[in-house]
């Protein structure tokens, strides 16, 4: 047989080879690396700006025109009243969804026109939602820039999220748990219940904190139905006024022009913000380890 | 021991019964064809199962043989693509009648599945689901059930002192073994399965085997098998499959002393397959 390989010249390239294979991977290691850096670069910025702003005074008190009073309550629980529409209202519309398309419809040409259309509300701009909130819920059904109408925009936003999240953990389900039920003449409902849902839950579950992560973090739809962010009592209905907290740092950060302690009072606000967030997320992360089943 | 004797006491040969009125048939299958999308996987097929009988259904991979028993309890036609032509009658009745719902056919007729398929909940819940799916709730009923069904899927004494645990923790025969107490629970008229032994050890296989047999006595049961001396076992009667049609049905003694037919012959005796 031939000598297709030139051992010597291997020999001689090898060095090479190895070095550029060392060259990309430091490559990778930067692209990777830049994400992180511009995160430590936010947060250290952020948390510098807020430091000494960030009090229990600061998290209980009303907003007020003096920096020194100014609080951030209202804002936060003007979020709350938003999460407690926004995450019944898309965890039983999203689920319901997910589970008539992957359960109940066939694969075919209805389901990929739900489904193209699911993904196509995914990818509309959050500002069109809003404008869509404010002409139909705030102007049409006249409710005025309240708690419903703010809620129910925001749940229009992340639906698409938690039906995309839910069929992909009702597909997670293994089949051979839906066909051990129908074996013994269970309905389609019943397997569902007794079996489906309970196996893709904790998917399901996760999905849904990302969405309501999502929809804390949102500010244009909620800017353009108009809710205001200064001087409003807390929310104490539905059909309250409201502000939450993206919008309250997006006015201190304009108004930080006029009064400059705003910028601070804004910085705080946005630790607030992110604290929340990482804390739904890391609830993400722990409900998906603790209750992820080996099938 | 004593189905086996009860084997011996039955009259070898029955021949040309097929033609006798539908008396003691479970399931009839007439002229059956099955198509998975435009493939045609079965064709033609005529096969009887017997009241209290265990029939073995034989053949290679890709015969139709697991497609054929699961057609039986209309679990194929959970593929969208499957078209079937032909009648299968359940005791007189066609299975694809409009006044025949598909969950009271598959409430008479249990499935065992090739693979153990327990649900992750515990050993209790997953032999009460059945009962519990029937609209039974009485706990003190669902606890006589759910003991009488391990009992007769003798898994009950390796069980007892683990009922609330989750059935993920016994080992594959025994998974095996609670599916069928699962499938019992549902008190069932005839079991299909479909090669429940392919992914067991030899010990746990011959504790399946030994349990078939003594089912026998109150059930009439279906068996897919990928191993001929396990058809040969526990089976009364053996049907063959070749690329989707059935090349002989028989007692399996005959089957497996005189087949009628030269592939059977090539088959059992190991030529091809």
């Amino acid at each position: 047989m031939a000598e297709y390989i030139d051992h010597e010249l291997v020999h001689k390239r090898l060095p090479r080879r190895i070095a550029l294979n060392k060259t990309v991977r430091g490559l990778f290691l930067a692209s990777t690396l830049s994400g992180l850096i511009v995160l430590a670069v936010l947060l250290f910025d952020v948390i510098r700006d807020s430091w000494g702003w960030l009090d229990w005074q600061f998290l209980t008190s009303v907003t007020s025109f003096s920096p020194e009073q100014a609080g951030i309550i209202g804002a936060i629980s003007g979020t709350l009243w938003l999460m407690m529409i926004v995450g019944p209202l898309t965890m039983i519309l999203g689920v319901a969804t997910a589970v008539y398309l992957e359960e109940y419809v066939k694969e075919g040409r209805v389901r990929t026109f739900f489904e193209t259309n699911i993904s196509n509300l995914a990818g509309v701009p959050s500002i069109v939602f809003g404008l869509l909130g404010l002409t139909v819920f705030v102007r049409m059904l006249g409710m005025g820039s309240v708690v419903l109408a703010g809620g129910l925009t925001m749940s229009l936003l992340v639906l698409p999220i938690v039906i995309v999240a839910s069929q992909e953990a009702l597909r997670a389900v293994p089949s051979y748990l839906r066909e051990a039920s129908f074996g013994m003449g269970a309905t389609r409902w019943q397997a569902i219940r007794t079996v489906v849902l309970p196996a893709a839950l904790p998917n399901i579950l996760t999905g849904m904190i990302l969405a309501m992560s999502r929809a804390i973090g949102e500010t244009a739809p909620l800017i353009a139905i108009g809710i205001p962010a200064l001087l409003i009592p807390l929310p104490g209905s539905l059909f309250d006024s409201f502000t939450v907290l993206p919008v309250q740092i997006y006015y201190w950060t304009i108004d930080a022009a006029l009064t400059a302690e705003y910028a601070y009072m804004a910085a705080a606000t946005i630790v607030v913000l992110l604290v929340i967030m990482f804390l739904l997320n890391a609830t993400a992360i722990f409900i998906r380890n603790k209750f992820q089943q080996r099938f | 021991m004593t189905s086996l004797l009860k084997k011996e006491a039955q009259p070898k040969n029955r021949p040309e019964e097929e033609h006798e009125p539908a008396k003691e048939a479970v399931f009839r299958t007439e002229g059956l064809n099955l198509w998975y999308g435009k493939k045609q996987a079965l064709f033609s097929v005529d096969l009887e199962q017997k009241e209290k009988e265990v029939t073995a259904v034989i053949g290679p991979s890709g015969c139709g043989k697991s497609t054929y028993i699961k057609a039986l309890n209309r679990m194929v036609e959970m593929n969208p693509e499957v078209k079937i032509t032909g009648r299968i009658s359940y005791r007189g009745e066609d299975i694809h009648s409009r006044r025949f719902p598909v969950e009271e056919l598959r409430t008479r007729v249990g499935m065992v599945f090739q693979k153990p398929n327990p649900f992750p909940k515990s050993v209790f819940e997953n032999v009460a689901y059945g009962p519990k799916i029937h609209g039974i709730r009485d706990k003190k009923l669902l606890e006589e059930i759910v003991e009488e069904s391990l009992r007769g899927a003798a898994i009950w004494d390796e069980v007892k002192d683990r009922l609330q645990e989750n059935a993920f923790g016994l080992s594959g025969g025994q998974q095996q073994r609670l599916c069928i107490a699962r499938c019992l629970a549902v008190e069932p008229d005839v079991i299909l399965m479909d090669e429940p032994t392919s992914a067991l050890d030899p010990k746990s296989t011959l504790k399946v085997e030994d349990l078939v047999r003594e089912l026998k006595d109150k059930y009439s049961i279906m068996i897919v098998t990928h191993n001929m001396q396990q058809a040969a076992r526990i089976s009364d009667r053996t049907a063959f499959f070749l690329n989707g049609e059935v090349v002989e049905c028989d007692n399996t003694d005959k089957i497996f002393s005189t087949p009628a037919d030269k592939r059977t012959e090539d088959y059992i005796t190991g030529r091809f397959g």
